[in-house]
């Protein structure tokens, strides 16, 4: 041990007890008020999720009493005539949060193979800033650039393009407004591209770089190496797919500018939907009626649940492929 | 280093208990001594603005009143006043008479301005202002009229040439107060209408898109060719949107403004009630705007409080007089003469422990 290394253990172990002389007298009294003020917090944390879940399912009891299962295979959803099903605002979450799976997936996989293996660091430093700081910005605001930019270009050029090409099919047909399905998936895939690349570069870097090695050393190409760290860290790259889609999923002020709140299930991406999360903050504050507010309550009973479970199954797939690359548990 | 450290952490530790104490002892008392009166309302967004002025200048006047005003939306005005968990609350809609019933005591309603919902639209290469009769309106938002040169809507408008593109509709997605209103005028002026859809916060809309909030229609219509919806006349006017006229029950085309909606409340003064809830829409009058509508603050008729009850009231009786003179200004309509004469009457009535309170 060098003389430093053994003054700095001095120094510690000094400050030390002149802390516990203060605080406990007798040594021990410390660690515990210590221990109990964590265990504490960390319990609270723990009894929050349970406390919103108790308070979901009680509050929700009225609607699912009159309504059962069948809320969740109903199209209607009328206020007025107290009439309630959830069903347009399922599929609008899970269609809208596919079509951002489908745009954000490849373009993250790109970002993330050229930060870590083709990109040189100066480069590499400032891309992944940028591509995280997308991450930041305040969904609000990227429900305005929806409305003002993205919608006006999609109205102009992208959906009459698709229209004309692809028009036979039933998925774009229909009135182009630049509000709706497609819009609402396309701001959705910008908002989590960057939490699934920078998972993604974290679970490439955590793939050994002797499997690198290897692949080169048996004469493979470097797109062929890419293969092969892209199958080793498939589990994580589904991991950080999830992640996305539990993003996606509860995702609410931008879609609900720009998807068109409208409680319908219809072939075309160009016709307004809705989603769960965008129902609860449109409606919620002026809710009259038990019954109303209930089933309200119980598509966030139902939201809960579905992001719940994506992220626990996000978890275990991102806990596996870390362990077994030897424990760089960073990427979850 | 480490000494610091851990001082550092109790420190934050200590200050997080400290907070928690203090909002818990907080929770239990009675409000602050010295003779000064604390006010708790909540409800309706759409008059807002012109609460928060009024508290702004009231407590000039009275500083030992604190008036705190959270802008909720009519539902949960009403129901945190069911739970008493305000002073007072506020709604666009008059409450219902079932929920009258579960409260647990009278309630009044005391009318504080009028408002109106007007119909905004983007149409590419007309100039002239816009004019609907009520079946029109009714259509269009039903969707069975779907282009812009259909002939019921060029009849009422001679002289224009529309194109003939599809019209997108556009409404609130928030259940809000300006539906209520707009589906309560649409109910009156066509029974399919009724019959199909009805009136409410949070219709469920035949055709179109929904906009969040005032400003959500508004960025949906200016952004989209060919569309059509409807906001509040206040927000209107202050984002100079272009404004359709709409033809009232007297036959005649009006310009939504405020004069106009004051008009309305005159026009329907035969028909107001005692207890002062009631629907203007479709208001007779040569000059009255047909979708216009109160907003009301909504309080218990006997109060608990002597002290705060008093308060309450004297800020009422001040708001109705006083307090209208700051409501053109923000774009609100003032309440006709014998409208403030009929909400007097129901201030005066307020009562606590049996005794009335002004």
């Amino acid at each position: 041990m060098s003389a430093v290394a053994q003054n700095r253990k001095l120094k510690f172990a000094g400050n030390n007890s002149t802390w516990r002389r203060v605080l406990s007298p007798t040594g021990n009294t410390g660690d515990a008020i210590f221990r109990v003020l964590m265990l504490f917090v960390a319990l609270l944390m723990v009894g929050i999720v349970v406390a919103m879940v108790f308070a979901l399912a009680t509050d929700s009891m009225l609607s699912i009493r009159q309504f059962g299962f069948g809320f969740l295979t109903s199209q209607r959803w009328d206020p007025i005539k107290g009439e309630f099903g959830a069903l347009p605002f399922v599929y609008g979450t899970i269609a809208s949060s596919l079509i951002a799976l489908l745009i954000s997936v490849p373009f993250s996989l790109g970002i993330a193979i050229f930060l870590v293996e083709q990109a040189p660091h100066y480069i590499a430093r400032p891309v992944a800033f940028l591509v995280e700081l997308l991450a930041a910005i305040p969904s609000v605001v990227y429900g305005l650039w929806g409305i003002f930019v993205l919608a006006p270009v999609l109205r102009q050029y992208v959906e009459p393009a698709l229209a004309k090409t692809l028009g036979w099919l039933p998925l774009f047909s229909g009135s182009i407004t630049g509000i709706g399905l497609l819009t609402g998936g396309i701001i959705l895939a910008i908002m989590v591209t960057p939490i699934i690349s920078a998972v993604v570069r974290d679970v490439l870097a955590a793939v050994p770089g002797s499997q690198r090695e290897a692949a080169l050393a048996l004469g493979a190409t470097k797109w062929e190496m890419i293969r092969v760290v892209l199958v080793n860290g498939a589990p994580g790259i589904a991991g950080a797919v999830i992640l996305g889609l539990g993003r996606a999923i509860g995702e609410t002020m931008a879609v609900t500018m720009v998807i068109g709140n409208r409680p319908q299930i219809s072939w075309s991406l160009f016709d307004p939907s809705y989603t769960i999360a965008s129902a609860i903050a449109n409606e919620f504050t002026e809710a009259t009626g038990d019954l109303y507010l209930s089933s309200l309550v119980e598509l966030g009973l139902i939201l809960f649940l579905v992001t719940f479970f994506v992220n626990g199954v996000a978890r275990v797939l991102v806990w596996n492929v870390t362990r077994k690359s030897g424990g760089v548990g960073r990427a979850a | 280093m480490s000494v610091s450290k851990s001082f550092r952490l109790v420190a934050c530790f200590s200050a997080l208990a400290l907070v928690l104490f203090s909002i818990a002892c907080n929770g239990g008392g009675s409000g602050p001594g010295n003779g000064s009166v604390s006010l708790q309302g909540a409800g309706a967004s759409f008059p807002n603005p012109l609460y928060q002025k009024w508290m702004n200048e009231y407590g000039k006047l009275k500083p030992g009143v604190k008036l705190d005003y959270q802008s909720i939306g009519s539902g949960g005005g009403i129901k945190q006043l069911k739970e008493q968990t305000v002073d007072f609350g506020a709604s666009d809609a008059p409450m219902k008479d079932e929920d009258l019933k579960s409260a647990p005591g009278e309630i009044l309603h005391v009318p504080t301005v009028l408002g109106a919902v007007v119909i905004t639209y983007n149409l590419e290469g007309v100039s002239q202002t816009l004019r609907f009769s009520p079946e029109v309106i009714a259509d269009i938002f039903l969707g069975k009229t779907r282009k812009w040169n259909d002939p019921k809507i060029a009849a009422d408008n001679p002289g224009v040439t529309l194109p003939s593109t599809d019209i997108t509709v556009v409404h609130r997605s928030d259940s809000s107060g300006t539906s209520a209103v707009f589906t309560d005028y649409l109910s009156k002026v066509s029974a399919e209408w009724k019959e199909k859809v009805g009136a409410g916060t949070s219709p469920s809309w035949p055709v179109g898109l929904g906009g969040k909030g005032n400003e959500g229609v508004t960025g949906q219509v200016k952004n989209t060719p060919n569309t059509v919806g409807y906001v509040e006349l206040a927000y209107a006017v202050q984002n100079k949107l272009p404004v359709a006229q709409v033809k009232n029950a007297s036959g005649n085309f009006i310009t939504p403004s405020i004069d106009a909606v004051t008009a309305a409340a005159s026009g329907s003064l035969a028909t107001t009630p005692e207890d002062l809830r009631v629907s203007i829409t479709n208001a007779t009058g040569a000059d009255a705007y047909p979708i216009s509508s109160y907003t009301y603050i909504l309080v218990y008729k006997a109060q608990k409080d002597a002290a705060k009850g008093k308060a309450l009231v004297d800020f009422l009786w001040w708001g109705i007089h006083d307090g209208e003179g700051f409501a053109k200004e923000l774009q609100y309509a003032p309440l006709p003469a014998d409208i403030v004469k009929r909400a007097e009457a129901k201030i005066n009535s307020v009562t606590a422990n049996g005794t009335a309170l002004r």
